[in-house]
C-alpha cells in the first residue's frame, strides 16, 4: 500500500475532545461497529446465547480485553462517562491502559466512580455497589463456553446448547458433591440466563453471581479471541446452578475490610512481610474510597497516628504500604492522607481470610485438582 | 512486589520510554533504517507480511524495528494496522502458472517444461557460519542467463491432470462468494477457502511441527513435492464502474503443490490428491508445511480416519494463529488476585482439613494398638 493511501485512512467521526483524529472515534471504523451491534442486539433478544461475531485484531493482545474493548468501541458515544477497573481497581496497569486507550481514541469522559459511570468496562469483578438502569457493564471473557472444559469441540458444545442439553454440566457438579460434599468452583461458576442457556458469568468469583440476577443495567460481554458476544438484558434471572439439597453459596469473610471496615464485600489479601503478615482490604477501590470518604474506618487506619517513619519492618512491608497507597486512596478521594504509618500488625495470617459457609468448606479442593486436569488457565 | 502492580499510569511511561532506550541500543552503533531491514532481512519481512496478511514490505520492515526484531510481536502491529484499513473489494484470483518466476524446482520430475530453476537458495550451502560477511566484502557478480532463454513454465500439476492422475481442481465458478475469516467468524467445520486463509497466516513454527508429524506416522499422507515457486505474479482487481479487470501491482509469493497419494474409494479410481500451500514473500518452508498441513485437513473429504492433530480441523485452525496465541499465554502476566484469593483460601482449608484427618487417623491408630 503506498504512503499516500495511508494518508488517506484518517476518517472524521464525532472527534470532539479527541488527542488524535488519525482513527475513527472509539478506533473502530463504523462497519465494524455496525457488525458488532448486530451481534449485541442478537445477544440481547437470545440472553446467555453466545452470538458469534468477526472479531477484529485491536492493538492490545488477545487475551488482554479484546472483546470487551470491540464491544465498549461499539456501544459507547461522545457523552458517555467510561469506568474501567481489572480485578475491581481502577489503577492496575491494564485498567489503566484501555482507560487511556479510550480517552486517547473517544476523548470521552472517564471516572473511577460507579455512579458516575454510564460504561463500565471490567475484568473479572463486578462493583459492589448495584448497579442502575441505564447503566452498561461490559465484561472481558477469557473462554465464553462454560462447557468448554468438559467438551474441547465446539461443534459438540453449541449443539448441547441448541438441545439445552446440560447434563455434563450437572454431572461435573454431582461429582463434587460426591468427592466433596459440595460444589467445587470458586469462580467461573456457571449460571441458568432466563432460564434457558447456561453461560459463563466470565472469571468473576462466584461471590459476584448473585449481583447479576435481576440486574438494572445492561450486561454485555465480549470475548475477542473466540470471537463471541453475549449478553444479560437488564432485570433478567440469572440463576447459579446448583441442587436443591446443596443450594449455591457465597464466599464469606471471616472480618471486615482493614481499611474501610466494608463487611459482606470481596476482599483481596495483600501480604505485609515475609513473616506471614497479611491484611484484608475491598478489591472495589472506588467502593472503599468511598466509604472512607464517608467517614468508614478499617482496624488498620489510625488517625491519630503521627509518626510517618516505618516501624523498623522491611522494606517489603514499607512498599506494601506505598504501593499499596492508603495515603494515596484517601487522597484520591477528595480526603487529607492518612498517615501510612497508621497501618498496624496485621492479625494472623490464617484468621482472616475468605471462607464459605460451613457446608461449603471441604468442597473447594476440588476445584485446583479439576482445573489443573483440565489445564485451565484464567 | 506485586501490589505495586496497582497504580500505574507513570510507570507505564516510565517503562515505554526505558523499552524506546532499549530498542535504540548502543548510541554508538548507527540506527539500523526499516529499509536496511526490508532489502538485507527480507525473510524477516516477508514472514511478518505473510503472517500479518498484509502486503507491504516497508511497513513489515517498520515493525519488525519497532519490535525489536520479535517477529511475532511485529506480526500484532502489522495486523493491528490491516485491521483498519478499508476494504475496496476483492481481487482476481492470481495466476500461478504466468509467475516470472525466480526460483521454481519439482521433486517428481528430473526434467520438464521451463526446467528447473534453483534462484535464491540456502539450499546446498554448507551451514558454516561466513565471516567475511562480518567484515563487510562485497558479494560476487550474480551470473546472467542468455537473452530469450525462458520459457512458460506449466504448472506440475495441470502436466499430471493431462492424464487423469491427479484430482481434478474445478474453479468454483466467479458468483461463488470466498470466505473472508477477517470479516466472518470462523464456523466449522470450515471448508477449504477458509482454512486455506488460516493456514496462510498460521504460525511457521506450529505449521511446521503439524506438518512434520504427518510425516512421522500421525497422519500420514505419503507426500511428494509436485513443485514449489518462487516469483512475482501480478494482482488484477475489477473495479465495478469499469467492469473489466486492471493490474494493481505485482506481489511476490512461494506457492507449493504437494501431491499425495490416495487409494481410491468405491467411487473415486485410485489417483493423486492435493496439498496447496501459497504465502506472501519467500518462505518455502511455511509454504511446503501449509501444503501437508493442508492435505491432512481433507481426511474428511477423503474418508479417511481422523487420528492425528493434523488431521483435526478444530485443533489446528484453532490454534494456528500466533498473534491470538501469544496474546492469550502472555494474559497471564496479568493480575489474577481476585480469582487467586478463592484458590489461596481453598488451599488453606484443605491443608487444614488435611492435618485434621491425619490426626484423627493417628489417634485411631493408637486406640487400636
Amino acid at each position: 500500500m503506498s504512503a499516500a493511501m495511508r494518508d488517506d485512512l484518517p476518517s472524521p467521526g464525532a472527534t470532539a475532545g479527541k488527542e488524535t483524529d488519525a482513527y475513527n472515534f472509539a478506533y473502530l471504523d463504523e462497519q465494524t461497529k455496525r457488525m458488532i451491534r448486530r451481534a449485541i442486539l442478537k445477544a440481547i433478544a437470545i440472553p446467555g446465547y453466545q452470538v458469534p461475531f468477526a472479531s477484529r485484531e485491536m492493538p492490545m493482545p488477545y487475551g488482554w480485553g479484546t472483546g470487551g474493548v470491540q464491544v465498549t468501541a461499539a456501544v459507547l458515544g461522545p457523552e458517555d462517562v467510561l469506568k474501567v477497573i481489572d480485578q475491581g481497581s481502577d489503577d492496575t496497569t491494564n485498567a489503566v491502559s484501555i482507560r487511556r486507550f479510550f480517552a486517547k481514541t473517544a476523548g470521552v469522559e472517564t471516572t473511577t466512580k460507579t455512579r458516575a459511570a454510564t460504561v463500565i468496562q471490567t475484568r473479572h469483578r463486578i462493583p459492589e455497589e448495584p448497579l442502575r438502569d441505564g447503566q452498561i457493564l461490559v465484561y472481558q471473557v477469557p473462554i465464553p463456553e462454560p462447557l468448554r472444559f468438559l467438551e474441547p469441540r465446539e461443534t459438540e458444545t453449541r449443539k448441547l446448547h441448541a438441545l439445552a442439553d446440560y447434563g455434563l454440566m450437572h454431572v461435573k457438579l454431582y461429582e463434587d458433591i460426591a468427592r466433596h460434599g459440595h460444589i467445587a468452583t470458586t469462580y467461573a461458576y456457571p449460571v441458568e440466563v432466563a432460564g434457558r442457556y447456561v453461560m459463563d458469568p466470565s472469571p468473576t468469583p462466584k461471590f459476584d453471581n448473585p449481583k447479576m440476577d435481576m440486574c438494572a443495567a445492561l450486561q454485555l460481554f465480549g470475548a475477542g479471541r473466540e470471537k463471541r458476544i453475549y449478553a444479560v438484558p437488564p432485570h433478567t434471572r440469572v440463576r447459579s446452578l446448583d441442587f436443591e439439597d446443596h443450594p449455591f453459596r457465597i464466599q464469606t469473610f471471616k472480618q471486615p475490610c482493614a481499611l474501610c471496615g466494608a463487611e459482606g464485600v470481596y476482599l483481596d489479601e495483600v501480604v505485609l512481610d515475609d513473616r506471614g503478615g497479611r491484611m484484608f482490604v475491598c478489591s472495589d477501590t472506588d467502593f472503599c474510597e468511598e466509604r472512607r470518604a464517608a467517614g468508614h474506618q478499617g482496624m488498620m487506619v489510625d488517625p491519630g497516628a503521627s509518626d510517618p517513619s516505618p516501624e523498623g519492618e522491611g522494606g517489603s512491608r514499607r512498599k506494601a504500604r506505598d504501593g499499596w497507597g492508603e495515603a494515596r486512596h484517601a487522597a484520591r478521594a477528595g480526603k487529607r492522607a492518612a498517615p501510612s504509618d497508621g497501618l498496624r500488625p496485621p492479625p494472623p495470617p490464617y484468621g482472616g481470610g475468605s471462607s464459605d459457609l460451613p457446608s461449603d468448606t471441604a468442597a473447594e479442593k476440588r476445584e485446583v485438582v479439576a482445573k489443573d486436569k483440565a489445564g485451565e488457565t484464567r | 512486589m506485586y501490589v505495586a502492580v496497582k497504580g500505574g499510569e507513570a510507570a507505564i511511561d516510565n517503562a515505554h520510554r526505558l523499552l524506546a532506550h532499549a530498542r535504540r541500543g548502543d548510541p554508538a552503533v548507527p540506527e539500523i533504517s526499516p529499509e536496511q531491514i526490508g532489502g538485507q532481512l527480507k525473510l524477516a519481512a516477508d514472514r511478518v507480511m505473510a503472517e500479518g496478511s498484509l502486503y507491504d514490505r516497508d511497513l513489515a520492515a517498520l515493525a519488525i524495528k519497532q519490535a525489536r526484531g520479535d517477529l511475532v510481536e511485529a506480526i500484532f502491529l502489522v495486523r493491528a494496522y490491516r485491521t483498519t484499513l478499508p476494504r475496496f473489494g476483492y481481487s482476481e484470483p492470481v495466476d500461478t502458472a504466468a509467475m516470472a518466476v525466480e526460483r521454481r524446482i519439482s521433486a517428481t520430475y528430473k526434467d520438464l517444461p521451463g526446467g528447473q530453476v534453483l534462484g535464491p537458495t540456502f539450499d546446498y550451502t554448507h551451514r558454516l557460519i561466513d565471516f567475511l560477511l562480518a567484515a563487510g566484502a562485497a558479494p560476487p557478480e550474480p551470473a546472467e542467463a542468455a537473452a530469450g532463454e525462458g520459457e512458460p513454465m506449466a504448472r506440475v500439476t495441470d502436466l499430471l491432470d493431462g492424464e487423469d492422475l491427479i484430482e481434478r481442481e474445478v474453479a468454483p465458478d466467479g458468483d461463488t462468494p470466498v470466505g473472508d475469516l477477517t470479516r466472518e467468524p470462523l464456523d466449522f467445520p470450515a471448508e477449504r477457502d477458509l482454512r486455506l486463509q488460516a493456514l496462510a497466516r498460521g504460525d511457521e513454527g506450529f505449521l511446521l511441527a503439524l506438518g512434520y508429524s504427518t510425516q512421522r506416522g500421525y497422519g500420514r499422507t505419503h507426500p511428494f513435492v509436485g513443485e514449489v515457486r518462487y516469483g512475482e505474479v501480478a494482482v488484477e482487481f475489477v473495479p465495478e464502474e469499469l467492469g473489466f479487470a486492471v493490474p494493481l501491482g505485482t506481489i511476490d509469493v512461494t506457492e507449493c503443490q504437494m501431491i499425495n497419494q490416495f487409494k481410491g474409494s468405491a467411487e473415486v479410481p485410485p489417483q493423486f490428491t492435493r496439498g496447496y500451500g501459497l504465502v506472501f514473500g519467500q518462505s518455502e518452508r511455511k509454504a511446503m508445511a501449509m501444503s501437508l498441513v493442508d492435505r491432512a485437513l481433507r481426511a474428511r473429504d477423503f474418508g479417511e480416519e481422523v487420528t492425528a492433530p493434523a488431521q483435526d480441523e478444530e485443533f489446528v485452525l484453532a490454534h494456528c494463529d500466533n498473534v491470538q496465541a501469544t496474546g492469550f499465554v502472555e494474559h497471564l502476566k496479568l493480575p489474577h488476585y481476585v480469582d487467586f484469593q478463592a484458590e489461596l483460601d481453598l488451599v488453606r482449608r484443605m491443608r487444614t482439613e488435611y492435618a485434621a484427618r491425619r490426626g484423627e487417623a493417628s489417634e485411631m491408630k493408637e486406640a487400636a494398638e
